[in-house]
């Protein structure tokens, strides 16, 4: 699991009202080289939770960004270095997401985190 | 190497588990659908795409390698659902031997996603479990699940449509398999009831079943009203009609 996809990831058990960001214990990361887009990084920026990118992104040891980020940052290179590996490069294969609300925990099992709620939670 | 130059997924390179879907008649309709209509996607340039129920990874699969081809890597963001774990790790598989990727989750529909990804959404897929059955086995573990939609076949699809609806962006596409007892023609009003215009892309009967592959858009998209032959709810229910006559029950036919 990229951290892109921990962005896009809430707790949704019923009455959590703060379920973003979930917090990642991290049994196992790894890296992964992909060629890094500008356009695609460009689109995405404005969909990005920053503060939630750069805070996971710190908790699994890569601190390379800063805590807060605006639209014309992504004229520098250096920058999109940064921003892409941050959200493309760095996977959580082992551990869990844990609900900033409740501290129920979603495992991450070889990269695939697991949704789904008990009958109890939806 | 690494599918350079395939334009879906090659079956002997698609992993398999006896709990988990097999590539069917209705994925190959839905990867037809998704080729036949491969100009306007290549136009369309989605940056997150989303299939839900993915199984053996055929399908998803199929739509990296097609926007691949012209999109280069990591343009695009794949994310794939489903609520059987052998699933993802087959699709994992199935992506893998093929050299592309895509961000795997066990998820009821998009659940987790629902709050973050709404409204960014360009291009969702879905074959969902449509065969109507006993309302008892749908979402039972194992492959059960595949295909039993309950009654009319329609107990996920009708879940799935209003997640379709949350998490579409405003230029989102959605292309959706249907059986003709699912009536169609009514999903295709009720999303034009959120919205939506409706197309039906691909058109297959079997000694089985009468699939469609139904696109949807929102009705303000110009750009796709233009570039696609444009055909709103009710055209579709026309063609549709003509079907009826062979409506029959299809439990365990999938
Ligand atoms: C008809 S199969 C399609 C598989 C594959 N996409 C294809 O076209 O070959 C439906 C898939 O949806 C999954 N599914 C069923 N209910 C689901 C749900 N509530 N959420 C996510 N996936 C679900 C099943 O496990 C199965 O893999």
């Amino acid at each position: 699991m990229r951290l892109l996809t921990h962005n896009m990831l809430s707790s949704n058990i019923k009455g959590v009202v703060n379920g973003f960001p979930l917090r990642i214990e991290a049994e196992k990361v790894i890296h992964k080289e992909v060629d890094l887009n500008p356009d695609f990084l460009r689109n995405i920026f404005s969909k990005i939770e920053w503060r939630a990118l750069s805070d996971a992104a710190r908790s699994l040891g890569y601190a390379e960004l800063p805590e807060e980020a605006e639209e014309s940052m992504l004229d520098s290179d250096e920058f999109l270095g940064k921003f892409h590996h941050a959200l493309l490069e760095i996977h959580l294969e082992e551990g869990a997401l844990v609900c900033p609300e409740t501290g129920r925990k979603f495992s991450v099992s070889k990269g695939i985190p697991n949704m789904l709620l008990h009958e109890d939670e939806v | 190497m690494e599918g350079i130059g395939w334009k879906t997924a090659q079956i002997r390179l698609v992993s398999s588990h006896p709990e988990v879907y097999e590539p069917c008649d209705d994925s190959f309709a839905l990867v037809d659908a998704l080729l036949a209509d491969r100009t306007n996607l290549l136009l369309h340039r989605p940056a997150i795409c989303l299939e839900v129920g993915c199984g053996s990874g055929y399908v998803i699969t199929s739509l990296a390698l097609m926007l691949r081809r012209q999109i280069p890597s990591s343009a695009a963001y794949f994310l794939a659902t489903d609520i059987n774990p052998h699933a993802l790790s087959v699709t994992g598989e199935t992506l893998a031997a093929h050299g592309v990727e895509a961000e795997l989750l066990l998820a009821d529909i998009a659940s987790g996603l629902e709050d973050r990804l709404a409204g960014k959404v360009d291009l969702m897929v879905v074959n969902p479990p449509y065969v109507p059955t006993p309302e008892d086995e749908v979402g039972a573990p194992g492959i059960a699940a595949a295909w039993a939609g309950g009654e009319n076949g329609r107990r996920v699809i009708d879940r799935i449509l209003p997640a379709a609806d949350r998490l579409l962006s405003s230029r989102g596409w959605l292309y959706m398999v249907t059986l003709t007892a699912n009536d169609p023609s009514q999903i295709c009003r009720l999303m034009g009831r959120k919205g939506y215009a409706s197309r039906i892309v691909v058109q297959r009967s079997t000694e089985e079943e009468n699939l469609q592959i139904i696109k949807f858009w929102r009705d303000a998209d110009e750009e796709s009203a233009a570039s696609s032959p444009t055909t709103i709810a009710g055209r579709v229910i026309e063609s549709l009609t003509s079907h009826l006559p062979r409506l029959s029950s299809f439990r365990g036919t999938h």
